[in-house]
């Protein structure tokens, strides 16, 4: 393998990663805050709908990410609906909230475009295009640096740079605000928030509402910038195997996207071997080659990377006592 | 036990100015429960104001209602001579009151300052907070006494500081009316002792102070004035100077209690239970206990002091039969019990071992079961069952009748479910239990716990008659007056290890105080 093929692997794991990044870092906020969010992958899926259909419609990709944004947002305040307000159980509430995305989407998707789930593939205006970052050119004939610049930072579509950004900015939030101060301690020990005198139910209210965005940006992602339109089932496990990234992340914003990197070179891996024979092996199956980052997800998950404490007050909601 | 002469007089704003706090006809229910019927407390600035009462009385819903958790059905509120409307805690804070609770509110895994800053942060960004609230506990630590290093994570240290923080918390936020719901539960005798010179160092400097307590001794120690409350209802409001102990212990009961149980003087008999050596190690290889030996003489009763969470838990369930036995034995009679022959609660009780577990609603009852199937847990294979195999309905229920008439456990009802009984009730159904069946050996944990004045004079009384009748028995109890009242030995648990041991008359209250906290050079007794 060359230079430039490690080169395109990473990139194409980076693309690979974006979902999962934006997703886990949705899981990271909400269940800091102490809610359980297995609905990633609902409102991934819904989000990946919305953008596609609205895209289609009105003929704008930014219109599709607003649309992706606002199903996932609406699916999220489902969620704490069900779970802050009437605190009830978060796990039932996710699953709930994926079987309704899944079915949902694809009754939709029949009723407005009659393509059997399906939405009208996307012409190049309806999505995002990749964008050429600066000086693409002028680092062209810079060894190793010039190839590194122009394959793989540059050239990505927005909702990647957006992935790539949120990972910071959520530590930043958490870490260096009054906000994730709150929203950290509320994850951990609400009664002290409550005793405090802040309002435990708005600030869980509010991490809800940052992880349906971040939700509603992955799915406008899939099916308006890596995919050219809505696909049913589109969003294949990806908001498990976010959930799956958070927790081997330890609920820590650069660990988690060092994980989602982890599984998105992976897959990038895998796609690569297909077809390609392996010295002493040689080629394998390309079903073999296709579960490799599931059966990654499993074992790293066992436990093998030390204990991972969740935050103290995780699924329990929130009641004052008698 | 502790006579310090320290100034008891109130400080200057108490004799001017309106009152602190001023309740009047405060009441509110839970569905068809009267917690609060047309409460009056009125609380002078500056002062150290007791408000006392058995489990349900009432008062933490007063103070919880004062600081904004429960709203009143129906009355009024007046700090400092104004009408004040508390609808939530941001309210109360605002109007200078702050509340340390039974229950600390911290954030184990933050540091000291991210606590305290916690509610109060001085804008959208940390920085400048930190900076000012670093600043801040600084300021507090020079006026007030109270140390504490603001990066240490909470989790790592001990309750006495813990609760410092809290107390710092509520300073921090301009608090001038410091409400404190039962602070010395979890505190050494020592600590105890700081944790007075601490709110005594906060009157002078003007901060009216509420302390929420069952213990009489330590109303009488630190108080000014004391408020009783009786079954959602305030009794009487009296000078500290001018009460006394029993006096209010009778006002919070009702009737006339005995405070301290007649001793009875049985001579000790022969060794019934010993145990050498005893380590044992929990999930991640740290000992929990280190070469524990003791012995238990029938007839005697051996306390166990020591603060929560130094071993007695895992001693007890070593003894018990619930965990086994890893190194070092215990022997009962010609069985020992080792590593190689291991045991299990049902051939000790067979041996006649009785438990009666530290947590009784964990260990203890089964809460959703009724009282009669409670009553037989454990004993469900012997006589009181019926005939058989099959549990007799009416055998129980006879059986539990017998309990709970020679218990006094109320209500009278063995078909009621064991969450059903107040707290004194369910460890009267426990003790019930464990000493129908007439053992030689009791192992006894916290048999307190919870349990109102009433309930424990029935309790201690219940003790001393199994010692009377030769019953060798080991008693556990974080409550150092109660291993005072009933022991004949006394040993102290540390880190695992018994500290020290020495009989009741050499006793000295303060120096197993400090064997307690882990004081080193304290415990030459042994």
């Amino acid at each position: 393998m060359t230079y430039l093929d490690f080169l395109l692997v990473f990139d194409s794991a980076l693309r690979l990663a974006t979902p999962l990044i934006l997703c886990a870092m949705a899981g990271l906020i909400s269940e800091r805050a102490g809610i359980v969010d297995i609905g990633l992958e609902g409102k991934l899926l819904a989000g990946a709908f919305a953008a596609a259909a609205v895209a289609t419609l009105t003929g704008s990709a930014w219109m599709g990410l607003c649309a992706a944004i606002a199903s996932s947002v609406f699916l999220s305040m489902v969620h704490g609906f069900a779970c802050i307000t009437h605190k009830g159980e978060q796990i039932i509430s996710g699953i709930a909230i994926n079987i309704l995305a899944s079915g949902a989407t694809v009754v939709a998707s029949v009723a407005l475009f009659q393509r059997g789930g399906q939405t009208p593939t996307l012409d190049r205006d309806e999505r995002f295009s990749p964008i050429d970052l600066p000086g693409v050119d002028t680092l062209a004939d810079v060894p190793w640096l010039g190839p590194l610049w122009k394959e793989l930072i540059s050239g990505h579509t927005i909702p990647v740079y957006i992935a790539l950004i949120s990972v910071p900015l959520i530590w930043w939030l958490l870490w260096r605000t009054r906000f994730g101060l709150r929203l950290r301690a509320v994850g951990e020990m609400p009664a002290a928030i409550d005793s405090a005198g802040v309002s435990v139910t708005w600030l869980r209210y509010r991490a809800l509402i940052i992880a349906g965005i971040l939700c509603g940006i992955a799915g406008a992602f899939l099916s308006t910038a890596h995919g050219a339109g809505f696909v049913r089932e589109m969003s294949a496990g990806k908001g498990y195997i976010a959930l799956a990234a958070m927790i081997f992340g330890k609920w820590k914003p650069w660990s988690v996207l060092a994980a989602c990197l982890l599984f998105g070179f992976l897959e990038a891996g895998a796609n690569r071997m297909q077809g390609t024979p392996l010295p002493i092996v040689g080629e394998i199956p390309i079903e073999v080659v296709l579960i490799l980052p599931y059966v990654a997800t499993v074992i790293l998950l066992a436990g093998f990377f030390g204990k991972a404490i969740p935050p103290r007050a995780l699924g329990t909601p929130y009641r004052k006592e008698r | 036990m502790n006579d310090k002469t320290r100034p008891q007089e109130p400080s200057e704003a108490a004799l001017i100015g309106p009152p602190a706090v001023e309740l009047r006809k405060i009441t509110k229910t839970f569905g068809a429960v009267v917690a609060n019927d047309s409460v009056d407390l009125t609380v002078s600035a500056g002062t150290i104001h007791g408000i006392i009462g058995e489990n349900g009385a009432g008062k933490s819903t007063v103070v919880s209602i004062l600081y904004g958790f429960y709203t009143a059905d129906s009355g009024s509120i007046e700090i400092n001579g104004e009408p004040a409307t508390i609808t939530n805690s941001a309210d109360a804070i605002e109007r200078g009151i702050g509340m340390v609770h039974q229950h600390f509110m911290l954030v184990p895994n933050f540091t000291v300052l991210e606590n305290v800053m916690l509610g109060s942060e001085d804008g959208f960004f940390l920085r400048k907070g930190k900076a000012a609230t670093r600043k801040e506990l600084q300021r507090l630590s020079d006026e007030y006494g109270l140390d504490v290093d603001p990066d240490a994570v909470i989790e790592t240290l001990p309750v006495g500081i813990q609760q410092r923080v809290e107390i710092l918390k509520a300073l921090r936020r301009g608090a001038r009316i410091l409400i404190l719901d039962e602070p010395t539960g979890v505190l050494t005798p020592d600590e105890t002792d700081r944790f007075f010179d601490i709110l005594r160092g906060l009157r002078a400097q003007g901060v009216t102070v509420l302390l929420i307590t069952h213990k009489l001794r330590e109303v009488m120690e630190v108080t000014d004035g004391v408020s009783v409350m009786r079954r959602g209802k305030m009794v009487t409001h009296k000078q500290t100077s001018e009460t006394t102990r029993e006096e209010l212990a009778e006002l919070m009961v009702g009737r006339r209690v005995e405070l301290t149980t007649p001793r009875i003087h049985v001579d000790s008999g022969p060794i019934a239970l010993e145990a050498r050596n005893l380590t044992w190690r929990g999930t991640r290889g740290i000992a929990r206990l280190r070469n524990v030996s003791l012995t238990l003489r029938a007839g005697e009763i051996l306390g166990l002091a020591g603060v929560s969470g130094n071993g007695q838990s895992e001693l007890l369930e070593v003894l018990s039969g619930i965990t086994p036995v890893q190194e070092g034995q215990v022997i009962i009679g010609d069985r020992i019990i080792n590593k190689n022959k291991p045991t299990d609660p049902a051939e000790l009780r067979a041996l006649g071992v009785a438990h009666v577990p530290e947590d009784r609603h964990k260990r203890g009852l089964v809460l959703p079961f009724e009282a009669r199937e409670n009553a037989v847990l454990g004993y469900h294979a012997g006589s009181n069952t019926g005939e058989g195999r099959l549990l007799s309905p009416r055998a129980l229920q006879g059986h539990c009748e017998t309990l709970m008439e020679r218990f006094d456990i109320r209500p009278t009802n063995p078909k009621l479910s064991a969450a059903g009984f107040s707290g004194g009730n369910q460890q009267k159904l426990v003790m019930a239990r464990e000493i129908e069946p007439e053992p030689s050996i009791m192992l006894i944990g916290q048999p307190t716990r919870g349990v109102d004045i009433g309930g424990i004079s029935f309790i201690h009384a219940e003790i001393m008659a199994r010692k009377a009748a030769g019953c060798a028995i080991l008693l556990v109890s974080v409550e150092l007056d109660e291993i005072m009242a009933l022991s004949d030995r006394i040993a102290v648990m540390n880190a695992g290890e018994i500290v020290g041991e020495t009989s009741r008359e050499d006793a000295d209250y303060r120096q197993i105080g400090l064997m307690m906290a882990g004081v080193s050079g304290a415990g030459d007794a042994a």
